[in-house]
């Protein structure tokens, strides 16, 4: 389970998180719209730890950890995957030994047996036949001449290789063409289960078409403004984000 | 605290902890007294008992050097050197040598063995063959300070007709081939420390490969400066006739001293027709501490000359260590259809200054290079690529093609890229290509973000960059020069 309390951050002397308390119990995905400038992909860096953001109170905790105190490669380990919106090129490194690596360094944090390249391959290799990606993938320079939906979709690859309890997706959606988004909404679906948990951040509805949330979240000025059932995002949809925020202040 | 902040102050807190190859080793040695002048020339002349032609060909050359100022064109400080201060013979006391494992020094096995030269490396300086089946073996010149103390396989190597030894000892068993080549890429007085290293050379590798042989095994020099104040000066020549193939490996460290210690040393390699040279260095001389206290020096000339046609000479370098590092392997690439190749890994880090480069100089027909430098600077180091490529008149078709990148870590270090091109011929094509980039904030959390700890990161990053390098070496050496670079970097981030 996921439990923000009271979170408020910010870069250099900016406030953009004014105190977001939001619950994400197990096996839920909870959705969290809002304008731009909202500080959604604040919260999606600050829960995963980037630097550079300021935490100056509440807390996060994630199943027992508490998030805000751990290194980003801690919480990973942890279990928790941030898809991000501008994935990053890696020159010179593979995707296969990128993951390996990475999910090799998950699995001694946690004291789990790693995997060695042939059950790496085959297992990645399954994972790329599910989600109907090219066999290449693999093969590629992490995100190197990529476009920009195969960014997104190595992202989804990343966390189905990865398997993490929480993924974060911070505005995944954004630049694809609907077949992209369907893999991308694929991918997801594919994790849901009891055991896993994922909060969406999206600036438009149609990706909760695919992927329908238990509970949806409106985000403005750094704070939850209003939370509702999937319905609420058509009625933002309907309306746009002006009225949302103008009825809650 | 942002990446790069904490990346500089780890690169600063780095100390000479991170050197691990920085042990001295007690050995009663043979020293010259220090200071350089004639006598010192002949004392070392004598000591090993050299014919009267190469005591000429010193002296010639120390008289050359005498007149010669230090190069001040690269773009390295450091205080004047005092070549009186030095010492410039140095060897084991025991004789050099050994014929069997007994003979070695016991202190000299064990400092082998605390350099992690693998144990069948080991196995074979001790002089004991590998067993059947295993992994083919590659013999090794151990050059200890001034001397070689022990050359493997040369039994093995001679029934093939290929000569590996101390060129100390292949002046007396095959002088009329020393005589004929050596100087014969770099002459006595072809700069500065070329003209030194000529007038003081002390041992180094001898390698010879008949016309129509390709060497059964990989060579290898591993070299080792140990003596306090002490100058190395090596020299190696490699000769490979028609036909002939043979791919050798360099490799070098020093303990770690406070004091500067200089060792300029010189390679020429001569490649005839349909020739084949391979030629790999992991240079790991200690670079000083994180203050940029003691360190090497590293004043080295090494040329090949493509001599015949369709002969090919390849240089491959990583280069971790010394304080300075001033060196440009190059390619003569006279035989038409001749090839050069240069693939280098220099990286700084603290206050090291490498000004590394190469040379290709394009005289036959339809000559063909490539250069593929990659420089990663970090801490307060400076990093410079320079390099000519010069096309004679005749050289129709030639072609280059030149690719430098540069890699940051932090914001106090250098990156230069000084590329000289010189074309001559219209029918001549030469490309080149540069890039600078840092090891950004975005990309190291997006590795953390996976799982990877900041230092993986930094070495997975660090590895991809170098991809087109690393795999150019033989395959044991590229897996050292992997971990080597990890090393070499380790704390270069928080």
């Amino acid at each position: 389970m996921l439990e923000i309390k009271a979170l408020r951050a910010g870069i250099e002397d900016k406030e953009i998180l004014r105190g977001i308390d939001l619950v994400v119990p197990t096996g839920e995905v909870h959705a969290i719209m809002g304008p731009n400038g909202s500080g959604k992909s604040t919260l999606s860096y600050v829960l995963s730890g980037r630097e550079g953001y300021e935490v100056t109170g509440g807390s996060a905790t994630f199943d027992g950890h508490e998030l805000l105190e751990m290194e980003p490669e801690e919480r990973a380990a942890a279990g928790v995957f941030l898809a991000f919106q501008y994935p990053v090129e890696l020159p010179g490194v593979n995707n296969a030994n990128f993951l390996r690596t990475a999910l090799n360094a998950q699995r001694r944090a946690r004291g789990e047996a790693e995997l060695d390249a042939v059950q790496f391959l085959k297992m990645a290799r399954a994972e790329i036949k599910r989600l109907s990606m090219a066999d290449d993938m693999l093969k590629r320079n992490v995100n190197v001449g990529f476009s920009g939906g195969e960014k997104k979709r190595n992202e989804v690859l990343q966390m189905a290789i990865l398997r993490p309890k929480l993924a974060i997706l911070d505005e995944t959606d954004s630049g694809l063409d609907i077949d992209a988004l369907k893999i991308v909404a694929d991918g997801v679906n594919a994790l849901r289960g009891p055991d896993f948990s994922a909060v969406v951040i999206t600036h438009y509805q149609r990706l909760l078409d695919h992927i329908v949330p238990d509970r949806v979240h409106v985000l403005a000025n750094g704070r939850i403004i209003r939370s509702g059932g999937p319905e609420l995002a058509l009625e933002l949809e309907a309306q746009g984000y002006a009225a949302v925020v103008a009825e809650a202040a | 605290m942002p990446a790069v902040t904490e990346t500089l102050d780890t690169v600063a807190a780095v100390t000479e902890g991170g050197y691990k190859w920085g042990f001295s080793t007690d050995i009663e040695m043979d020293m010259a007294p220090k200071g350089l002048n004639e006598d010192i020339v002949r004392l070392i002349s004598e000591r090993k008992a050299e014919p009267a032609w190469l005591l000429e060909w010193r002296l010639k050359a120390f008289a050359a050097w005498l007149k010669m100022e230090e190069p001040d064109w690269a773009k390295v400080h450091h205080p004047p050197i005092d070549y009186q201060d030095l010492h410039y013979y140095a060897a084991p006391k025991k004789k050099p040598g050994p014929k069997s494992l007994d003979e070695v020094d016991p202190e000299l096995l064990a400092m082998y063995e605390k350099l992690g030269i693998p144990l069948k490396e080991r196995a074979i300086l001790a002089g004991v063959e590998p067993e059947e089946g295993e992994r083919p073996p590659v013999a090794v010149d151990a050059v200890f300070d001034s001397v070689s103390v022990a050359t493997t396989f040369r039994a093995t190597l001679a029934k093939s007709g290929v000569i590996f030894c101390p060129i100390s000892e292949a002046v007396h068993s095959h002088p009329e081939l020393v005589k004929q080549y050596l100087g014969s890429v770099v002459p006595a007085g072809d700069n500065y420390f070329a003209a030194l290293n000529s007038a003081v050379f002390s041992d180094g590798s001898f390698v010879f490969i008949p016309k129509g042989v390709r060497c059964p095994m990989e060579l290898s020099t591993y070299f080792r400066i140990n003596a306090r104040n002490t100058g190395q000066f090596e020299r190696t020549l490699i000769v490979v006739e028609d036909g002939g193939h043979v791919s050798y490996l360099e490799g070098c460290t020093a303990p770690q001293r406070d004091e500067n210690q200089l060792h300029a040393a010189v390679v020429e390699l001569v490649a005839m027709t349909d020739a084949t040279i391979k030629y790999s260095t992991v240079q790991n001389w200690y670079p000083g501490d994180a203050d940029g206290k003691g360190g090497i020096y590293n004043f080295v000339t090494k040329r090949g000359a493509c001599r015949g046609a369709r002969s090919k000479i390849s240089w491959t370098q990583v280069e971790t260590g010394s304080a300075i590092t001033w060196k440009y392997p190059s390619c003569i690439l006279q035989g038409d259809d001749s090839v050069g190749e240069f693939y280098s890994v220099a990286v700084t880090t603290n206050r090291q200054q490498a000004d590394t480069g190469t040379k290709m100089i394009h005289i036959g027909k339809r000559t063909k290079s490539t250069i593929v430098s990659k420089g990663i600077s970090a801490g307060r180091s400076d990093n410079t690529y320079r390099g000519l490529v010069r096309i004679m008149k005749g050289a129709d078709g030639a072609r280059n093609f030149t690719q430098c990148d540069s890699l940051l870590i932090g914001d106090q270090c250098g990156a230069h890229t000084v590329p000289y091109i010189e074309s001559r011929n219209p029918t001549a094509k030469t490309e080149h290509e540069a890039t600078t980039s840092k090891i950004a904030d975005d990309q190291l959390f997006y590795c953390r973000q996976r799982g990877l700890s900041q230092e993986d990161a930094v070495g997975l990053i660090v590895n991809g960059f170098c991809k087109d390098v690393l795999k150019e070496l033989p395959m044991e050496f590229a897996v050292e020069a992997q971990k080597l670079l990890a090393v070499s970097l380790e704390g270069s981030v928080g």
